[in-house]
């Protein structure tokens, strides 16, 4: 920590953090050790005893195909959002960042879906591709000729919360993308025009190289954002079903834990989503370690 | 641009407004599906003429999802965990950055481990949590035996139960979303930024610590207060599985849950109509909070990632 001028008190600094402290004791620290401990136990349905039983119920969760189901469901949703909302939000901010005039009223149209719940998305899109009544759902059906049923058909079930969850966070790219790319010196654009590149040359010789760390931090928080606030989209739109066809990774949590009452198993989920966010917060801090300076 | 280029950039404005559109889309159909009557919203495909319905059906949204209570509990909930998260985050930040005590090590790392882990991963135990709040104390009671000591010290048995249950409370929706160190990580960067001297300045002057804060420190980051405003009172108003869990009483559901019910099942009449236009009313408040503070939500949330 860089040494500063600071100032001298022996109780106050203490009654400054003590709020912050409590919340997180309570609130995390707390409820991370329960978790921990509920993962090597086996409980009662009654929760009145507990057996130390060792890591046998990680060995049941691993061995357990309705669970390793559930991570390719999760890994294939997941790639699925950070790729659709990902190349949609480059692209349209590549093309606004090339309007030079109207940019101010573009970032207004583009920016308000951030504000919608991942929820109410979730029912946006239910209508729209509702098998019936969907006017989007009868665009596929007219045009590609799918008999399109998500209510029945795990495919078309995923592919319905794919895009209920990657539409509302192109507009979060969007905003990344076009702080990323305001930054990069338009020096360094003219160069490249003066030695005779094309735009689509410049774009990818030397905008897309310099707008990786960008691009990189999207992609981590578009995976965070789809395995863990997609909760919404899921239960609003298919519950996990048909058949367990949506059951992604949070929503089993739920799933075993409170409608099963399964504690033990649900709690070594939970530990299994905890190491994982662990390991991807460490890396985004071990390979982006100095960062483009951006001015908002 | 460095070159003339008519043809790309007539491309360009072309390919901005169909991106626009797309984006656009699921709304403007929504707002349009909202103003139609049943029997319009249900033909296939559905004309993308409004109608004269919207009122109506606004109407019936209100009544049906008991839309009123529900958006008075979101709205407390939202400005609760913002402002709970920005006073808690100022004070703490403002702890670690100018003061220098023996456990300032301890307490920043010991807050900055919780960055990131969202609620979603902790959910059972936290609701475990919520359910009885003072639970650590009992069980510290059992293992203590105190039961066995107070018993010996009254003379009689004494059984005692610690227990304060948050669920069905605004401090159960509430407080479990506060306990998260993203914006005291962000003051602390902040504080970083501000040059020393002020703070020797103030000192020279014999301002106080808590002077300093008030007079100088406040009035620095009115401009990221702002968009952590926004930021966090967006992420409070969406919030879905906290308040799912913790809420059985109909009277204290947010809004955003309290639409499932206004969903058409399989079975009932479609009134999408009803369930688009409820949708619609819950998702205004927070991109009206968007829309008017653009300016310190784009500078807020860039910075996020500095």
């Amino acid at each position: 920590m860089i040494k500063r001028s600071v100032f001298s008190s022996r109780l106050l600094p203490y009654l400054l953090i003590l709020p912050q402290i409590v919340v997180t004791l309570a609130f995390f620290y707390w409820p991370a050790i329960q978790g921990l401990m509920q993962s090597v136990m086996r409980s009662d349905p009654f929760g009145q005893h507990s057996t130390f039983i060792w890591f046998d119920n990680f060995i049941a969760l691993f061995t357990d195909p309705l669970y390793l189901k559930s991570i390719g469901i999760t890994l294939l949703f997941s790639a699925s959002v950070a790729a659709v909302s990902i190349s949609l939000g480059l692209f349209i901010a590549t093309m606004a960042n090339r309007a030079l005039k109207a940019k101010a009223v573009v970032r207004t149209m583009l920016i308000w879906p951030y504000a919608v719940a991942p929820a109410i998305s979730g029912i946006l899109w239910l209508f729209l591709l509702h098998p019936s009544y969907g006017v989007v759902a009868l665009g596929i059906k007219r045009w590609f000729g799918i008999d399109w049923n998500p209510v029945l058909r795990g495919s078309d079930a995923i592919f319905m919360i794919i895009m209920a969850s990657a539409w509302k966070e192109i507009s979060y790219n969007f905003v990344f993308f076009i702080a990323g790319l305001q930054a990069i010196p338009k020096s360094l654009i003219e160069a490249a025009a003066i030695d005779g590149a094309s735009p689509f040359r410049r774009f990818w010789a030397i905008t897309f190289p310099l707008l990786s760390p960008t691009l990189f931090f999207v992609t981590v928080m578009n995976i965070i954002y789809a395995f863990f606030e997609t909760f919404g989209v899921v239960h609003m739109m298919t519950q996990g079903g048909p058949g367990g066809a949506t059951n992604i990774l949070v929503y089993k949590v739920y799933q075993d834990g409170f409608i099963g009452l399964n504690l033990g198993g649900s709690s070594s989920q939970s530990v299994v989503l905890m190491t994982l966010i662990i390991v991807i917060t460490l890396l985004q801090f071990k390979y982006v370690e100095k960062k483009v300076q951006y001015t908002g | 641009m460095v070159e003339k280029t008519p043809i790309l950039d007539t491309l360009t404005y072309i390919l901005l407004i169909v991106g626009i559109l797309i984006v656009g889309f699921p709304i403007i159909y929504a707002v349009i599906a909202a103003t139609l009557p049943i029997e319009d919203v249900s033909r296939v495909p559905m004309p993308l003429i409004p109608g004269d319905q919207f009122l109506v059906n606004m109407k019936a949204a209100w009544t049906e999802g008991d839309l009123g209570i529900h958006l008075f509990n979101s709205f407390i909930m939202a400005s609760g965990i913002t402002l709970g998260k920005i006073i808690v985050s100022l004070f703490g930040a403002f702890s670690i950055v100018y003061f220098d005590y023996r456990l300032r090590t301890v307490a920043f790392v010991s807050v900055f481990c919780t960055l990131m882990l969202p609620v979603e991963v902790r959910i059972l135990p936290t609701y475990e949590m919520a359910a009885n709040i003072l639970g650590p104390f009992q069980g510290l009671w059992n293992i203590l035996h105190l039961d066995g000591l107070a018993s010996w010290i009254a003379g009689h048995d004494i059984e005692i139960s610690l227990e304060w249950s948050l669920l069905d409370s605004y401090t159960g929706l509430i407080m479990p979303l506060v306990a998260s160190a993203t914006c005291t990580f962000l003051f602390r960067q902040f504080f970083l930024t501000i040059p020393e001297e002020l703070c020797e300045a103030a000192k020279m002057d014999g301002a106080s610590a808590m002077t300093f804060f008030r007079k100088i420190l406040l009035p620095l980051s009115k401009t990221n207060i702002a968009a952590l405003v926004v930021i966090e009172f967006v992420y409070g108003w969406n919030q879905y599985l906290w308040p799912l869990l913790i809420t059985t009483n109909p009277k204290m559901m947010t809004a955003v849950i309290g639409l499932q019910h206004l969903i058409p099942a399989a079975d009932d009449l479609p009134y999408w109509n009803v369930a688009l236009a409820g949708s619609l009313l819950v998702m205004l408040p927070p991109i009206l909070v968007v829309l008017f503070m653009q300016r310190w939500f784009v500078k807020g949330l860039v910075e996020r990632e500095k």
